[in-house]
C-alpha cells in the first residue's frame, strides 16, 4: 500500500522559507501570489493491506517523528 | 565534576566542548556515542553543537531518536544536569526535553558572528557565576537557531524564569521570539542554548566569557 504524508506550518507560525519564495515569485512576474507556505512530502510504501491498520500506523509515524507537532501539522492520504 | 559529551554522526563542536570541560573541571570527559543504550555516571552531561544527521528532516529530529536518548531522557528525570548547545538544543527540543522548536534563521542565511547575551534568570545551576542582567559575549554559528514556542508554552516559560538566556539589545541574529537564546525546562536541570560558550574560555578563544556557565556548574557540583 502507498501512503502520502504532508506536514504543513501551523497557522501563526513564521515560515521564512515560504516568504522567500513568495519573494521569488513575485519577481518573476507572478504578481498574483498572495501568499506561499512551505511544506514536505513523504511518499511511504507499507506493507500491509489494511487501510485503518497503516493510518493508525502512520499517525504513529507522525506524532514520534515526521511531524514536529509543537510547530508542524500533517495530512495522511492512503493513494 | 564527572561528565560525558554524547557524540552524533555530524556532531563537531565535540572536541571544542571536550577541551572546555577538560580546561574547566579539571578531568576529562567520557565520550559516548550515540549508539551506546547507557550514559557513565556523571554530573553533567553535554550534547554538542554540529550538523548530526546532516540535519536531515529538521535539525536534530533524528539524533533526537537515537538509542542514547532514552537513558539521556531518564537522566534528566532523575536530576542530572544536561547542556545542549546549538545542535544540541535542537535535539533536546526535538527529544521534548525542552519546550518549543528551532526554526530557520529569519534572514535565511547562516550566522556565524559573535553575540551580546544578557543574563536575565541566575538563579540557576548553569548560570550562578554570572550576575542577575550582565552583558557577556559569545560566538553563534547556526542555520536554524529562530526559537519558536506557541503563546501559551511562551508565557509559562517566561513566568517560570526559564528563559536564562536572551540576545543584548539588537543583536538577536536569528529572529528567536523574546530574543531567547537560552532556556531550561521546567526544573532547571536540563539547559539548551544557540551560543557557543565552550568557544570562548581561554585567551587564545579571543575571551573567557563562556567560562562563567561551566564554572556556575563546577560550583553546583562541588
Amino acid at each position: 500500500m502507498k501512503a502520502r504524508v504532508i506536514v504543513t506550518l501551523k497557522n501563526g507560525v513564521l515560515d521564512p522559507q515560504g516568504k522567500a519564495i513568495e519573494g521569488a515569485l513575485d519577481g518573476l512576474g507572478f504578481g498574483d501570489v498572495g501568499s506561499v507556505r512551505q511544506g514536505k512530502v513523504f511518499d511511504v510504501e507499507l506493507a500491509g493491506a489494511d487501510e485503518d491498520a497503516a493510518r493508525s500506523e502512520l499517525e504513529q509515524m507522525c506524532e514520534k517523528l515526521l511531524a514536529n507537532t509543537v510547530i508542524e501539522n500533517y495530512a495522511i492520504e492512503i493513494v | 565534576m564527572k561528565t560525558a559529551v554524547i557524540v552524533f554522526p555530524g556532531s563537531n563542536r565535540d572536541r571544542d566542548m571536550f577541551h572546555a570541560l577538560e580546561l574547566i573541571t579539571g578531568s576529562k570527559p567520557q565520550s559516548v556515542w550515540h549508539t551506546e543504550n547507557t550514559l557513565p555516571d556523571a554530573d553533567l552531561v553535554v550534547v554538542p553543537g554540529g550538523f548530526s544527521y546532516g540535519d536531515y528532516l529538521r535539525s536534530g529530529a533524528i539524533a533526537a531518536r537515537s538509542p542514547i536518548l532514552k537513558d539521556l531522557v531518564a537522566k534528566a528525570e532523575s536530576g542530572v544536569s544536561v547542556l545542549g548547545v546549538c545542535n544540541g538544543f535542537q535535539i533536546l527540543t526535538e527529544a521534548g526535553l525542552l519546550p518549543g522548536a528551532l526554526m530557520r534563521n529569519a534572514g535565511l542565511t547562516f550566522v556565524c558572528k559573535e553575540v551580546k547575551m544578557t543574563t536575565v534568570n541566575n538563579v540557576t545551576r548553569f548560570s550562578s557565576k554570572f550576575t542577575q542582567g550582565q552583558v557577556w559575549r559569545c560566538p553563534v554559528a547556526h542555520h536554524d537557531g529562530n526559537y519558536f514556542a506557541d503563546e501559551t508554552t511562551l508565557a509559562r516559560i517566561e513566568d517560570n524564569g526559564q528563559v536564562v538566556f536572551r540576545y543584548a539589545e539588537g543583536t538577536n541574529p536569528n529572529g528567536s521570539i523574546n530574543d531567547i537564546a537560552g532556556i531550561t525546562n521546567a526544573k532547571g536541570n536540563v539547559l539548551g542554548m544557540m551560543p557557543h560558550p565552550e568557544n570562548l574560555v581561554e585567551p587564545l578563544n579571543g575571551g573567557l566569557d563562556g567560562r562563567l556557565l561551566f564554572e556556575s556548574l563546577v560550583d553546583k557540583a562541588a
